[in-house]
């Protein structure tokens, strides 16, 4: 049959997860790691990183709001996917995640934006009228009062859940991490690795993508860049990526080393079907040069503009080789046969159900949500940047 | 009367018991509510499958009596069993050639006998219904599950069609009926064994390769056959408890 | 509400509002899941009664011989006496039931039911006679020297 070499068994002739299954890790790679950008500030006190602390929450909620949306497009009865919520399975790691998920975006993400924007909510309201006074007493629960205690107390809760919210942070990512590295049968998944890999990959791409964020909404907004907000998120986009990497590299050396059944199979796989979104795409494109780069920056004093150039640079390659790393995982992790004798090869529709055309909208859909968001909760109110 | 019309009566009436007692037996095969066949426990029963590779001669008639029997679609990819042909070089076991063309739906071709000691043979596969199945752990509604008897079925009616279980299960017995658009997979003919019958690929089966098992009926000859001939089951490591036991197994079997 | 509400009454409004989410979930579960589920395991207890109520379509050899205990009598003693009868002549289930037109066992064409068993074929076990369909009676049908119900030749 075209695109099969070797053997594969019979029912492996069709891939079961498709290009919106890698779309849903890199959406809730990406709220994990903003989310822990934004924590920061809040609870690790790096003031630096204060003017892009609501941007990052924002970026969070838009992308944990697009985030079920490929699986629902995936699933053959999307119909019954509340099914998860009513007879949760309490041995699946898909089902316990339905409940990470809920309580990350209400007990977590929500609630921190709720009480951190609850101020400027409650002064929008008292200044508007009509529709927009009724949405925004709704958006404040009708509760007027901030008074120095009521802030008092908001900070206090925000401050608590910011905190309860880092390992939710790690929770969700992790989880998702967990989904394939539980599954025994597939020995490409199958590491406890992959949750921390999912995570440290999450975290690079959350920081990666509002550092670009922010520059580009900067640029938009005609005001000058913080470039100590963004040297700082800089550098630890580069611990963070120093630790991804070696993470990578320990699962793959590990793999080699042992070498047991599989790895003659994978190892054949990353060399003609995954090479070049391997090894050119993920591995060199999208982690050794901004490694590099941001690397460079630290060790060299580069003048502001070349700065920001490198980082957009570093920025964009990175969000393109954590996007290869899932796609190297999900559908990596199924072109070779569970005989480990064979190897097929994914043919991605573009106008179909779960083809490349609805993955591209379902990935434009968060920046569309996000400059709502912007307009509904400015994280920049009166026109003024907020200074650390 | 004379000879011929009582021969004729006789004859005549031998055909309608014979007709009235086998439409009555077949009333009883296909009434599909438990209420009407009131006399199956399920937990008198923990059903698995014997498969003597010594005896399989590959001729898939097990492949096409699964399909005809269970309304599966004649189509790649949809099998809910398959007989695997391998070819073996003993001094290389790590790379058998192994091919399942349609999963033998129409045999196999023939191929020029290998030389040089290389030894062929079919296996024939299937759901394994493990007792610790990978597949039922990670359905996250509940939609698959082991029976009381020891079957791993799948729920249509609850399934999302989210292919966690295709994924989870090392034996590849699984996959997504496109009618449905639920997970699909062998039943181990679940509504002829619990009307006394026996799978449809053991009934098609022309040499007695593969054999249905009661492991809780203390008569069944699966337990004097376990004892005398040394079984298989596939890739044990993963543990999962597997109920499809092999004779004459290789280790290039994957 | 007083002159001085409590500084974290709002909290409480966002509490209360969490609480009769919970609520609204609680009632949804109720209704929407079905009462046998859990009963025999985590699962619908319905779904075992679905599987039971597949149509049968192969009757299986006892129903058969009930009728027709005359094939069943000659096939004794000689090779295709383990071969049950539907591996040849298909499902029967609707003719075991009386529908005696539309399921008629199928005339048997040797190509299709005498060679994919006793071609010789690499790898196939020799509990069977197989011999090469290149050599053996060509042109010739097999009934003509085997009947099926007593496949010994006359000159075995």
């Amino acid at each position: 049959m075209p695109g099969i070499d070797g053997f594969i068994y019979p029912n492996e002739v069709e891939l079961q997860w498709s290009v919106l299954i890698v779309l849903y890790p890199f959406l809730t790679g990406l709220v994990a790691g903003a989310f822990i950008l934004a924590s920061l500030e809040r609870v690790f006190n790096v003031a630096a990183v204060k003017p892009t602390y609501r941007l990052a929450l924002l970026t969070a909620l838009a992308f944990l709001l697009v985030a079920p949306l490929p699986l629902q497009m995936h699933l053959g009865h999307p119909e019954r996917s509340f099914e998860m919520y009513l007879t949760p399975h309490r041995e699946s790691a898909m089902a316990m995640f339905g409940f990470v998920y809920l309580w990350y975006l209400m007990a977590v993400l929500v609630l921190e934006i709720w009480f951190d924007y609850r101020k400027d909510l409650v002064l929008t309201w008292r200044a508007s009228t009509g529709l927009k006074k009724w949405l925004y007493g709704a958006f404040t629960l009708w509760s007027d009062d901030i008074s120095d205690a009521a802030l008092r107390v908001d900070d206090r809760v925000g401050r608590f859940i910011t905190i309860v919210g880092i390992p939710s942070a790690f929770l969700l990512h992790g989880y998702v991490g967990f989904i394939f590295g539980s599954v025994k049968a597939n020995p490409w998944w199958s590491t406890p690795l992959m949750p921390v890999v999912f995570l440290f990959s999450a975290i690079v791409s959350g920081v990666a993508l509002v550092m670009l964020l922010y520059i580009a909404l900067s640029r938009l907004r005609r005001v000058s860049v913080d470039m100590r907000c963004l040297d700082t998120i800089a550098k630890y986009l580069l611990y963070a990526f120093i630790i991804d990497f070696s993470l990578e590299m320990l699962d793959l050396i590990h793999r080699i080393y042992e070498a047991d059944e599989s790895l003659r199979a994978l190892d054949f796989m990353v060399k003609t079907r995954l090479f070049v979104s391997q090894i050119v795409v993920q591995i060199m494109l999208g982690t050794l040069v901004p490694i590099v780069l941001l690397g460079l920056t630290q060790l060299v004093r580069f003048a502001e503009r070349t700065r920001r150039a490198i980082y957009v640079l570093a920025g964009a390659t990175t969000l393109i080789g954590i996007m290869a790393m899932r796609w190297n995982v999900v559908i990596g992790g199924q072109l070779f046969s569970k005989s480990f004798l064979g190897y097929t090869t994914y043919k991605m529709g573009f106008a179909t159900r779960e083809g490349l055309l609805p993955a591209i909208l379902i990935m434009m859909l968060p920046f569309v949500i996000l400059a709502i968001l912007l307009r509904l909760l400015p994280p920049w109110p009166s026109g003024h940047d907020v200074k650390a | 009367m004379d000879e011929t019309r009582r021969a004729f009566l006789a004859g005549a009436g031998k055909y309608i018991i014979l007709t009235g007692a086998a439409s009555l037996a077949w009333d009883y095969v296909v009434a599909g509510q438990p209420a009407q066949a009131p006399n199956y426990t399920a937990t008198d029963h923990w059903w698995g499958m014997i498969i003597d590779i010594d005896k399989c001669i590959g001729c898939g008639l097990c492949v096409r009596a699964c399909k005809a029997e269970n309304d599966v679609l004649n189509e790649p990819g949809r099998f809910r069993t398959w007989v695997e042909r391998y070819q073996v070089d003993p001094a290389d076991m790590d790379h058998p050639t192994v091919d399942s063309p349609n999963g033998a739906y129409d045999g196999f071709p023939e191929i020029d006998k290998p030389g040089g000691g290389v030894k062929v043979f079919f296996v024939p596969k299937m759901c394994n219904h493990c007792a610790h199945s990978p597949c039922v752990q990670v359905c996250p509604v509940g939609a698959t599950f082991e029976s009381p008897d020891g079957v791993v079925l799948v729920d249509k009616d609850r399934c999302l069609g989210c292919r966690y279980c295709v994924q989870a299960c090392p034996y590849g017995c699984r996959y997504i009926d496109p009618r449905t658009h639920t997970a699909d997979k062998c039943t181990l003919c679940y509504h002829r064994i619990t009307k006394g019958l026996t799978t449809a690929c053991c009934e098609a089966c022309p040499t007695g390769a593969r054999q249905l098992v009661d492991l809780k009926n203390p008569n069944d000859p699966v337990h004097e056959f376990m004892r005398t001939h040394k079984v298989h089951v596939l890739k044990p490591q993963m543990a999962t408890g597997a109920k499809v036991y092999y004779n004459g197994l290789d280790g290039s079997v994957r | 509400m007083g002159e001085r509400s409590r500084p974290y009454a709002h909290v409480l409004r966002v509490a209360g509002l969490f609480l009769f989410g919970f609520a609204v979930f609680l009632v949804v579960r109720w209704a929407l899941v079905p009462a046998d589920f859990g009963r025999l395991g985590f699962y619908r207890a319905g779904a075992l009664d679905s599987a039971r109520a597949v149509k049968v379509r192969y009757a299986g050899e006892a129903t058969c011989v009930d009728c027709h205990e005359e094939p069943a009598q000659l096939r004794k003693g000689q090779g295709h006496e383990r071969v049950r009868c539907e591996a040849c002549h298909g499902p029967l289930g609707r003719h075991a039931d009386g529908d005696f037109e539309t399921d008629k066992p199928r005339a048997l064409n040797p190509r299709l039911f005498c060679w994919p068993c006793h071609a010789e074929l690499a790898g196939r076990p020799a509990l069977i006679p197989q011999m090469d369909p290149k050599d053996h009676a060509v042109g010739e049908s097999c009934i003509e020297c085997h009947k099926p119900h007593r496949p010994k030749a006359e000159s075995q």
